[in-house]
């Protein structure tokens, strides 16, 4: 019998959704399917991340998801923190301009993010300011477009089934 | 007796009977010079087949055993291979280097041929200074490497090719100190006159704890002179390069693997003589009953026995250890083997002062 | 032959390590910037075996895509099928009969084993002991016959379906893995008499490839690598899924940090593994091996996480639907990729012949890493 969401991770969930909430008025912060919510425009990010980073009630060490999804109007970029400490996890969506996505690189917070943020640089085109080393990682230096956006075309490469 | 020794000297009393002396000499050099390199070959062949097999034994799996029955034509058909390849030399090599680099470390093996006894009365050369001999000839073999290194114009072969030749010239040291060992103990160079001291009992077990010593530290040493592992970094496969042969195929690399094999043949036929008596066969003081039943067993039995047990030996190292670091290589050398092969010598040299050996 | 050697403005030499090399176990190409014989720097360059499988399954529906993932990390690939099957799971609320998780746990753990098997013969290959390969083969084809005989496959075995496995197992099944686990507990201590135990083995692994606890947090390590350093880190134990909160089972931990402590832990979790496996084989529950579900299925709106521990350590399945057929987005988080960002910090100062050790023991497997 496999149990969807254990009884102890909701309390903790909405004990922390409670302390967010009253910590970050601006921001809409809801449970999501697991873990509380965070959504917030993209130029916000590190003024939030300093803050879930070092407090001492929260301390999210621990970056173990970074992505972005293109909703083809807007993109978002996702985060996945959780606390080594605490052991409680949070999720911070980002919202970005289609046109010209930038963001803040969080390489001072999470060392982690470096490769990370090269990924979705390289896969999505998503331009992070203050990373020390932003190029492709997986495809060629001279590779021209983003493949995981909705809008790619590749005529040669790409199969539409 | 049908004993070797008694071929051979018929066979040049019937020479000396047909022709005049210089002409006999001339003609047993000849001979001598095929039967050198005859025996290369088949030692060659003969090695490399026991190595696979052995290697296999070791890794739970069957060794070669299509070729001819049990495989033992697989030697053969890869030495056939390997003459078949195009030698071919890169443009920008020392052409005269690279192509005497193979043979300079072949003919060292070859000379060092000369002075052992292969059996009772059987030596090609029997000079009083065998040992010394023995010792500066294999020094030779590191300019052969150095040169395979150099002459191939490539950065990386030249690496392997330094760290090979720091190495041998280290390890070299060691195996000196192991072999005065024994020299103290007969008080004579001469290999022939080593094995007869040893009637009575081999020397390993004459000179107990020193000669064990002494022997452990030899075995160590010249698995690393002769670039065996776990001391083989220098040809490893999964750090940078191939070593110092890299850039040599077909029959100059057939030259430079035979040449290692070779090498570790007479390395264990040095301490098969030095240490366990050499084509003496196995003698307990004087047990007369015993030692005349041991005498039965022809000694070049016993000769070819024990170096191959010591070869077995080494290839049992080469399958159970992982490699060493250079740099733990000659940390090993330097800091270990060699204050403890010193202070060794010093012992033996007590030990043979006030007789304490058997 | 004229060779380029690029040097850097110090001086410092740049060499290529692979992307063909013996030792780096797949595709894997490193920059690595040396003075000397000591690295200063090194750059992995990846994506060699890119192919795109996040876009990929954007377009197959949701009982295809699971078998895409059996090509990530192809050593824990049963366990890479049980996080997507998970996934589509929790977004269908579907209840896994009790039968069918007790069968994907035996076969995680064996998968598992049979990776860490791989691991300890071409670790012990790469440092040069030959032999210590065929003896962890040895056992690992007795893992592969049985998977063969349960799963039709012996590497990317494709048994899990969204509900359950896809079929029941084999009848000689209970029989076969108790021979195993007789043979692996008696030659566990002849690995150890090998490997282990040698002096040799022991000076190339002790203090190579340090790493903290703060940095195996800050670089994302996990798995075995982040256990050599003290982090506590097992999915199993922290946030269980299946039915790993009812087995008793340790999180092995160590806190030397180095080569040899990560070496460690992973042969510790063997024996772990064999312990989980053994409460587990006499007690299968009777029952269906697959819930009852639609043939075509389609995912309610929104956002899906999953996390599940691999031999090489968290595995992360993100999924984003729009209510359709097929995901909308789905993204793969590898162990891979933190663990191979934490190689640089680990190898700054030590010789080239260490980097055979350090990257033993972080258990790399490429397309894990490149996706």
């Amino acid at each position: 019998m496999s149990k969807l969401k254990a009884p102890w991770q909701k309390m903790e969930n909405d004990a922390l959704l409670n302390s967010l909430q009253t910590s970050f008025p601006d921001a809409a912060c809801a449970i999501g399917s697991d873990w509380p919510e965070i959504d917030i425009d993209g130029s916000d990010l590190l003024t939030l991340i300093q803050k879930l980073r070092y407090d001492e009630q929260w301390t999210f060490d621990y970056l173990f998801c970074e992505t972005c999804v293109d909703w083809k109007t807007h993109f978002t970029m996702v985060y996945h923190l959780s606390s080594t400490k605490h052991r409680h996890s949070v999720v911070l969506k980002a919202k970005l301009d289609h046109d010209k996505p930038q963001i803040e690189s969080l390489v001072g917070f999470y060392k982690t993010a470096d490769m990370l943020e090269r990924e979705v640089y390289d896969l999505m085109g998503i331009e992070f300011l203050n990373h020390p080393d932003l190029r492709r990682l997986l495809l060629t230096e001279d590779w021209v477009g983003y493949p995981l956006r909705k809008d790619y075309e590749d005529p040669i490469n790409m199969i539409r089934l | 007796m049908l004993s070797i020794a008694n071929i051979l000297n018929s066979f040049d009393v019937w020479l000396n009977k047909l022709l005049n002396p210089t002409l006999v000499m001339l003609v047993e050099m000849a001979l001598i010079a095929i039967f050198a390199i005859a025996l290369f070959a088949v030692l060659g062949l003969v090695l490399v087949y026991l190595e696979r097999k052995v290697s296999a034994l070791i890794q739970i799996r069957k060794g070669p055993n299509r070729v001819g029955p049990f495989g033992i034509f697989q030697t053969t058909a890869d030495t056939v291979k390997l003459i078949m390849k195009e030698s071919f030399m890169p443009d920008s090599a020392d052409k005269f280097l690279y192509k005497t680099a193979p043979f300079v470390v072949m003919i060292t093996a070859m000379l060092l041929l000369a002075p052992l006894p292969f059996a009772e009365g059987v030596q090609i050369w029997n000079i009083n200074i065998g040992v010394f001999f023995i010792t500066a000839v294999s020094s030779l073999s590191v300019i052969g490497i150095l040169m395979a290194g150099w002459a191939s114009n490539n950065k990386y072969s030249l690496l392997g090719a330094m760290r090979s030749g720091a190495q041998i010239v280290s390890y070299e040291l060691s195996a000196g100190m192991a072999i005065l060992s024994i020299i103290v103990l007969t008080g004579s160079l001469n290999l022939q006159e080593i094995v007869l001291s040893q009637k009575d009992g081999w020397w390993i077990f004459k000179g107990h704890i020193p000669a064990i010593i002494a022997f452990v530290i030899y075995i160590i040493a010249v698995t690393a002179e002769t670039n065996r592992a776990p001391f083989d970094l220098a040809e490893a496969e999964s750090e940078l390069t191939g070593g110092f042969h890299t850039e040599y195929a077909g029959m100059r690399f057939a030259l430079f693997f035979l040449a290692e094999y070779i090498n570790i043949f007479i390395v264990c036929a040095i301490g098969a003589t030095l240490f366990l008596g050499g084509w003496m066969p196995f003698h307990i003081g004087n047990w007369q009953a015993f030692n005349h039943v041991m005498d039965f067993i022809p000694s070049s039995i016993w000769f070819f026995g024990k170096t191959f047990g010591l070869i077995l030996l080494i290839m049992w190292f080469r399958w159970t250890f992982p490699r060493l670091r250079i740099d733990q290589l000659l940390n090993l050398e330097w800091k270990y083997l060699l204050p403890i092969s010193m202070f060794n010598l010093l012992v033996m040299t007590l030990i043979a002062i006030k007789g304490w050996h058997f | 032959m004229h060779q380029e050697i690029k040097t850097t403005p110090s001086g410092d030499m740049v060499i290529n390590v692979g992307p063909q090399h013996p030792s780096t176990h797949g595709v894997l190409h490193l920059l690595i910037t040396l003075n000397g014989e000591t690295i200063v720097n090194l750059d992995p360059n990846i994506g060699y075996i890119h192919r795109s499988i996040e876009k990929m399954c954007e377009s197959l529906s949701y009982r295809q895509f699971i078998y895409t993932t059996s090509r990530m990390d192809y050593l824990s690939s049963h366990m890479n099928n049980h996080a997507c099957a998970l996934t589509v799971e929790k977004g269908l609320q579907i209840e896994v009969p009790e039968r069918a998780e007790v069968i994907r746990v035996i076969i995680s753990e064996l998968t598992r084993l049979a990776s860490h098997q791989l691991w300890w013969g071409s670790m012990a290959m790469d440092l040069g002991a030959l032999s210590p390969f065929f003896y962890a083969f040895r056992e690992r084809e007795m893992i592969t016959d049985i998977m063969e005989e349960t799963c039709g496959a012996r590497l990317t075995m494709n048994y899990v379906v969204p509900g359950g496995v896809m079929m029941d197992l084999h009848p000689d099944f209970q029989k076969k893995v108790k021979a195993f686990i007789v043979q692996f507990k008696s030659k566990i201590g002849e690995y150890h008499d090998l490997v282990t135990g040698n002096i040799i083995f022991q000076n190339r692994t002790k203090g190579i490839g340090m790493l903290s606890k703060e940095d195996a947090i800050s670089y994302g390590v996990t798995g075995p690598a982040a256990r050599g350093s003290g982090l506590s880190c097992d999915i199993r134990k922290l946030y269980p899924y299946a039915t790993y909160q009812k087995l008793q089972f340790n999180e092995i931990l160590e806190t030397a940090g180095d080569s040899f402590a990560r070496y460690m832990v992973r042969m510790r979790e063997m024996e772990e593994s064999v312990s989980i496996i053994e409460q587990l084989i006499d007690n299968i529950p009777e029952g269906e091996f697959q819930a009852k579900t639609k043939a075509v299925l389609k995912l309610p709106k929104g956002e899906f996480y999953t996390r599940i521990e691999t031999a090489r350590g968290e595995l992360g399945v993100y999924l984003v639907s729009e209510g359709g057929t097929t995901p909308y987005r789905i993204k793969f988080r590898s162990p891979g990729f933190s663990n191979l960002s934490a190689l640089n910090h680990m190898i700054k100062g030590h010789k080239m012949g260490d980097l055979v050790a350090v990257m033993g023991t972080l258990d790399l497997v490429i397309p894990d890493i490149d996706r």
